[in-house]
């Protein structure tokens, strides 16, 4: 008894020096990528959640009661995350998790949610995790298949038809081009000739001399990620291809156009999001308030631009305080599910989020905004 | 006819980059029958120092000798600290160190520096040349260029100077060249230190084209592994045909037959050559006498 006693107030007294406060509080775990190969996805997602649980604490928490963070570096390992995410349901006994950085950590994460019954927010790509819809899973990041048909109604709209496709066999670029052959078709799209590179290659010339000695080819697609889509960008220009070249949104950042190069870069289109175009959204634009917030706060805090990413954690977090503050009881995990599953028009950094019993997404088209990149930098186009 | 000209000058400027690579095995290769396999690390400490000094505001042609000095520092750092201690250790081990090597400088890059992509501008500018309807980049005549310097260099410091030929004899037989008044430990100091420097120089001149992260040395230190088995391991007339033939292999097969072969291809290619020919194309026949 003496002993169950001091292990409580222990665990009492590092909670308090954790959230700097010993009021009533909220757990929540949180298991990201911060180092290993997935550290560009999990690092800003890990410190774009320290910085909003500081700032929300501070700000008095949710209805008074403070926000207990554990956070865990999963290193991009599937079964560290696994173990990471039993350990929060079981010992930190958290009632919400958000995390996952790749699909595989999510995965992992995914399972142990379901059988214990934690709200769980995941931040990888994959449509699979959402579809088939699981009871306590939900996920911020648009798919991969959003993208495809972004790019397709973009397409259709310049009249294009017949495109080439050149993607990375990397997870991202495999995974990618397989939705988009999907979906080709409900948009009209003929895909006439579809080339793979290693995504460490250092030369595209050969694919791409193919996709331009096919005929009738009237624009190229590159899904892919990491440097393959610069090299791309590069080689496309130095064989003067005069039709237009389509990147994904998994090159969605300011670093790309400085490692393609700004003048092989030039006309260039892709899906990005609202926080890209940070500052050049306009006044009255819906999220307008909340790109600029976050991107400001996170500016002046770790001297870094935001990324993607870390929009991804910044949204799940919205999403999990909302819901526990219209679930009104921040102990019951099976509460706050269901206050997330009826969120309706949250705005967020990716898009304006509404979940409903068959669509854990919550995101429509709209969340992706078609990019051109011009002078260097990057323009809205619709 | 254009389209053959495209994949041949696509299988050039990737040639000379694997030719690069493994022009550097050839020196540590030839005086201790270690295949380094941290050379792919030295190529990205090359682009990365270059990078970054270049960025904090140094010329490129200054950060880029810094890079290969201070690259070459560390391959002699390399041998002191890991390679000397564990000498008369055989060669499998002292391969296993270098991997071994080979991680710690890619953990300590992402410390030191960052996990992101960065590249330089190429030296002579982005225009494409334009050569009877297919096109080459200035870089890659660099790097096509520098493959054929260190080539020639390494060529006659084999075979013309005494340095040279020590260090083969050190290759050769250790104790008969301690005998015959060769420093042995020196070779070897001098052998890590020349083969980071020739890395660091293949990493500023491709980087340009490859692009540079933490992480690009290990694929490229298996494509230059390749690329000197086929030509002959230790032989810079293989490491250099060697390298410029895996390019040009996988250029035609993703040209010609499909991109997802590519790899294939040219692995199946230096399988069939090293069975007929299990020195490499070039490598001198290696004769144990008991």
């Amino acid at each position: 008894m003496m002993s169950k006693t001091t292990t409580a107030l222990a665990t009492f007294a590092a909670l308090g020096v954790l959230a700097g406060a010993a009021h009533a509080e909220i757990r929540l775990g949180v298991s990201v990528s911060a180092t290993g190969p997935a550290a560009f996805l999990g690092d800003p997602e890990a410190k774009t959640i320290e910085m909003l649980v500081e700032q929300l604490n501070e700000e008095g928490g949710i209805n008074g009661e403070e926000i207990a963070l554990t956070l865990y570096d999963d290193g991009g390992d599937p079964n560290k995350a696994r173990t990471f995410a039993t350990r929060l349901v079981e010992d930190d006994e958290v009632v919400a998790i958000i995390g996952g950085s790749t699909t595989g950590t999510t995965m992992s994460i995914l399972s142990v949610a379901e059988d214990e019954g934690i709200p769980f927010i995941s931040l990888a790509g994959a449509i699979s995790i959402i579809d088939p819809v699981r009871e306590f899973v939900f996920k911020t990041p648009h798919t991969d298949r959003m993208a495809c048909e972004k790019i397709f109604t973009d397409m259709q709209a310049q009249g294009i038809t017949k495109i080439g496709m050149i993607s990375g066999t990397d997870g991202f670029g495999a995974s990618m081009q397989a939705q988009c052959k999907e979906v080709a078709g409900e948009h009209g799209i003929e895909i006439l000739a579809d080339e793979t590179y290693g995504p460490q290659d250092a030369d595209m010339t050969p694919q791409l001399t193919r996709i331009r000695n096919t005929d009738g080819v009237q624009a190229v697609l590159n899904p892919g990620f990491g440097q393959g889509p610069a090299i791309v960008t590069r080689n496309v220009a130095q064989l003067g291809f005069e039709i237009p070249l389509y990147q994904s949104h998994g090159v969605a950042s300011d670093a790309f156009i400085e490692l393609a190069g700004a003048d092989a870069a030039e006309g260039l289109r892709l899906p990005g999001t609202a926080l890209l175009i940070a500052d050049k959204l306009a006044e009255d634009d819906a999220q307008y308030d909340v790109v600029t917030t976050y991107t400001e706060a996170y500016k002046a805090r770790y001297d870094q631009d935001v990324s993607t990413f870390g929009g991804y954690a910044h949204d799940a977090f919205a999403l999990i305080v909302d819901a526990i503050t219209r679930a009104g009881d921040s102990e019951d995990p099976q509460a706050i599910r269901d206050a997330l599953e009826a969120t309706d028009g949250l705005v967020g950094t990716t898009g304006t989020y509404s979940f409903s019993p068959e669509d854990h997404l919550g995101l429509d088209l709209s969340a992706f905004r078609m990019l051109e990149i011009k002078d260097g930098d990057w323009l809205a186009v619709d | 006819m254009d389209a053959l000209l495209q994949f041949l000058f696509s299988g050039l400027t990737v040639g000379a980059v694997y030719a690069l690579v493994a022009l550097g095995f050839t020196i540590i290769y030839n005086a201790s029958d270690v295949v380094n396999f941290a050379q792919g690390e030295f190529v990205m400490l090359g682009g990365m120092i270059t990078v970054f000094a270049f960025e904090a505001g140094l010329p490129l042609p200054l950060a880029a000798l810094l890079a290969i000095l201070v690259t070459s520092a560390i391959g002699v750092a390399l041998n002191k600290l890991a390679i000397e201690p564990a000498r008369g250790a055989p060669v499998v081990s002292l391969i296993i160190i270098t991997i071994g090597a080979s991680i710690v400088i890619r953990g300590a890059t992402q410390l030191v520096f960052d996990k992101q992509l960065h590249r330089f501008p190429s030296f002579s500018g982005d225009d494409p040349i334009h050569v009877l309807g297919a096109t080459i980049l200035p870089q890659s005549l660099w790097v096509i260029g520098g493959a054929l310097a260190v080539f020639v260099g390494l060529w006659i410091f084999f075979t013309r100077t005494l340095t040279g030929k020590a260090v083969l004899a050190t290759a050769n037989n250790r104790v008969a060249a301690q005998l015959v008044g060769i420093n042995t430990g020196w070779v070897m100091t001098l052998s890590f230190g020349l083969s980071a420097a020739i890395g660091a120089f293949a990493g500023v001149l491709v980087t340009p084209i490859t692009l540079v992260g933490y992480d690009v040395g290990v694929a490229l230190a298996l494509k230059g592994f390749a690329a000197a088995m086929l030509g002959g391991m230790g032989n810079p007339k293989g490491a250099l045909l060697g390298g410029l033939l895996l390019g040009c292999f996988e250029a035609l097969t993703a040209g010609y037959l499909s991109s997802q072969y590519k790899e294939a291809v040219a692995f199946i290619v230096i399988l069939g050559v090293l069975f007929v020919m299990p020195q490499g194309l070039f490598g001198s026949k290696s004769t144990e006498r008991v």
